[in-house]
């Protein structure tokens, strides 16, 4: 009874992992600026969609050299737009005309080597990294468009006013995704072992399998967590990050822009759907269905609090092992107690644990104390 | 003493012909008057006079539909709060705006945030140039810490401190960028006699050591004649008097808007 018990614990967590960086993405846009992100799950999809089709190769459908002007393109200014702010933090802030000279330098430099790079592979299909350093470059100005085009004329509405408009987005990044890449599913072959792993055998009978995929994406997890953390806490804008959440208005007055801060946490959002994205797309194929599992994020995000970056990666595991324990293990009681069909267990226990710990723990088991003074 | 009568032949702000209103209330009509530089500058007037929207189109955060700030010698029209803080504007608020979650040390240093220039894998790392920086900072928020008598709070998390504690943390914060304007939306409310006593101590030093212009709005009389040079009066959106306390003492018409009028 150990050995499957213990195997579908870890499966379960592994899975968990996935969902704590989806919900990673919330927790970061939360906690910065009070918005919960509808759009998070479609900027998953949109991230590993734009994954796969540059890496594709299936069927000799390989994209044509149009496509690879474009991304070319986009490449070439997400590379200047880096380049622009690593500059604004290199020399002093404001920008005379010599400034914008060497600015403009720059956007020709980085556009110049994104075309030179992308030409070089534009034949056939791309390399791994190339695709993930393109993607993340998307990703960056995915999250400019949206702060200049919809955060930035909302600044001060409602929450609720706010959410709608990442409904949009989301419905937006869905489609526009589908537009530019087609619909249909695709894989990301992340080249990892395809057999799974099997520990402990002189243990357990037959061992513990372990599907290697899911341990990489634990690791990826980790990696993820910590630097953000240190992001977070040992730096400046970490400092002004917390500074933003805590109070909008104090944050302006010590000088802190926050577009820019919208700017940073939607990208960091973005690139933590990428790696969410990926690691998905490896797993289950690329397809719409990736951009529901945003709404599996809801339950880990009541369950670890909206504002904890800690909570998130434990409601995640939280929830992965307890709807695969409860699919195994709780699903044939109450088949016998009952006489009910069984299974699906899956797909409801998560929302009836978030359930209850609204009831007894509306902040989570990491969030801040609610505290309301009327 | 009534006022403090010294001389200020330098204009660092001017406010010429302010109206702001939201949907269709007036919140400033045709406001016009000076901060001049060195000079402790307060605006009163009774509730809902227009006094923190006044500061709010000072440092920002509302944008005026008439009239132009002209701030150190270049007219603007509109600014944005990050801006008046990069230019030397500081400020605190009416319902203290705190970080609530960072110790008092934190606090103050988000006020030095934009003094702070080196690169973020530098501070990631926290070695080099970035560590240098942190140091020579931390020395300045000491300084501070140490003017305003809260060494024994420095690492508390400002969201437990007490109320007249928690407005010495946001003066503190607000006195890290080492600013030209100093903006103070009610200072001492809520306050009992010592502590007023020791707040106006502190703004009475940082005018007088640093040289920092200061407009501040406040509601005890007393304590306005007493640390103030010049007074502008603010009731229903309209500017009703403006001179020295004695002159503001005066007026009739600040004392019909303070005292009512009889019938």
């Amino acid at each position: 009874m150990l050995g499957p018990f213990l195997e579908t614990l870890i499966g379960g967590l592994l899975t968990g992992v996935l969902y704590s960086l989806v919900a990673l993405g919330f927790v970061l846009i939360f906690k910065a600026s009070g918005v919960f992100n509808f759009a998070q799950g479609a900027m998953v999809l949109f991230a590993a969609l734009t994954v796969a089709r540059l890496t594709d190769e299936i069927d000799g459908k390989a994209l044509g050299l149009e496509h690879f002007v474009i991304a070319a393109a986009i490449l070439g200014a997400a590379l200047a737009l880096i380049a622009w702010y690593a500059w604004r933090e290199y020399v002093a802030r404001g920008s005379g005309p010599d400034q914008r000279r060497k600015l403009a330098l720059l956007a020709a430099g980085g556009a110049l080597i994104g075309g030179v790079v992308a030409f070089a592979y534009g034949k056939g299909a791309w390399p791994l990294w190339l695709a993930l350093a393109a993607t993340a470059s998307i990703m960056g100005l995915l999250a400019y468009a949206i702060e200049r085009l919809v955060l930035r004329h909302l600044v001060n509405q409602e929450g609720i006013i706010l959410f709608m408009a990442t409904l949009g987005i989301a419905n937006f990044l869905d489609g526009f995704g589908q537009t530019l890449w087609g619909s249909d599913i695709y894989t990301i072959n992340l080249g990892l072992p395809k057999n799974p792993i099997f520990l402990f055998e002189e243990v357990f009978p037959g061992g513990l399998l372990v599907d290697p995929a899911e341990l990489f994406a634990a690791g990826i997890a980790a990696v993820l967590v910590i630097v953000l953390a240190v992001f977070f806490q040992k730096t400046r804008v970490g400092r002004a990050l917390r500074a933003v959440a805590d109070d909008h208005a104090a944050a302006q007055s010590v000088g802190i822009p926050l577009n820019t801060i919208w700017l940073i946490v939607w990208t960091v959002a973005g690139l933590v759907a990428l790696a969410a994205g990926v690691i998905w797309g490896a797993k289950l194929g690329v397809q719409f269905s990736i951009s529901l599992i945003a709404l599996k994020a809801l339950p880990v995000l009541i369950l670890g609090g909206f504002t904890s970056v800690p909570g998130a990666i434990i409601g995640g595991l939280i929830i992965g092992a307890g709807e695969k324990l409860s699919e195994i293990f709780l699903a044939p009681i109450l088949v016998q107690a009952f006489d009910l069909a069984g299974g699906g267990i899956e797909n409801w226990f998560a929302y009836m644990l978030a359930l209850v710990f609204l009831l007894f723990r509306p902040q989570g088991l990491f969030g801040e104390r609610i505290i309301e003074r009327v | 003493m009534v006022g403090r009568l010294r001389s200020f032949p330098d204009v660092l702000l001017s406010v010429e012909n302010i109206s702001l209103s939201f949907g269709g209330v007036n919140a400033l009509t045709d406001i016009s008057f000076d901060i001049a530089k060195g000079e402790v500058r307060a605006i009163i007037g009774p509730n809902g006079a227009g006094k923190s929207s006044m500061l709010n189109c000072i440092n920002g955060f509302y944008h005026p539909q008439h009239g132009a700030i002209t701030y150190k010698g270049v007219r603007r029209d509109q600014m944005k709060p990050h801006e008046a803080a990069e230019q030397g504007i500081a400020r605190t608020f009416q319902n203290i705006a705190l970080f609530r979650g960072m110790s008092t040390l934190d606090n103050i240093m988000t006020g030095r945030n934009l003094r702070m220039k080196t690169g973020l894998l530098w501070q990631a790392l926290h070695i080099g140039p970035a560590r240098r920086e942190e140091i020579e900072h931390r020395k300045a928020v000491e300084r501070i810490i140490e003017f305003l008598e809260i060494q024994h709070i420095r690492k508390a998390p400002v969201g437990t401190l007490p109320y007249g504690l928690q407005k010495r943390v946001e003066l503190g914060r607000a006195l890290a960028a080492g600013p030209e304007l100093l903006l103070l939306d009610e200072p001492m409310a809520g306050m009992n006699i010592e502590e007023k006593q020791d707040m106006c101590r502190f703004i009475l030093d940082v005018n007088d050591e640093f040289g920092t212009t200061i407009c501040l709005i406040e509601h005890d009389m007393s304590v306005v004649m007493d640390i103030s040079d010049r007074v502008v009066v603010l009731d229903y959106g309209r500017k009703i008097g403006d001179g020295t306390p004695d002159e503001i003492k005066k007026n009739e018409a600040v004392i019909a808007a303070y005292l009512g009028v009889g019938h």
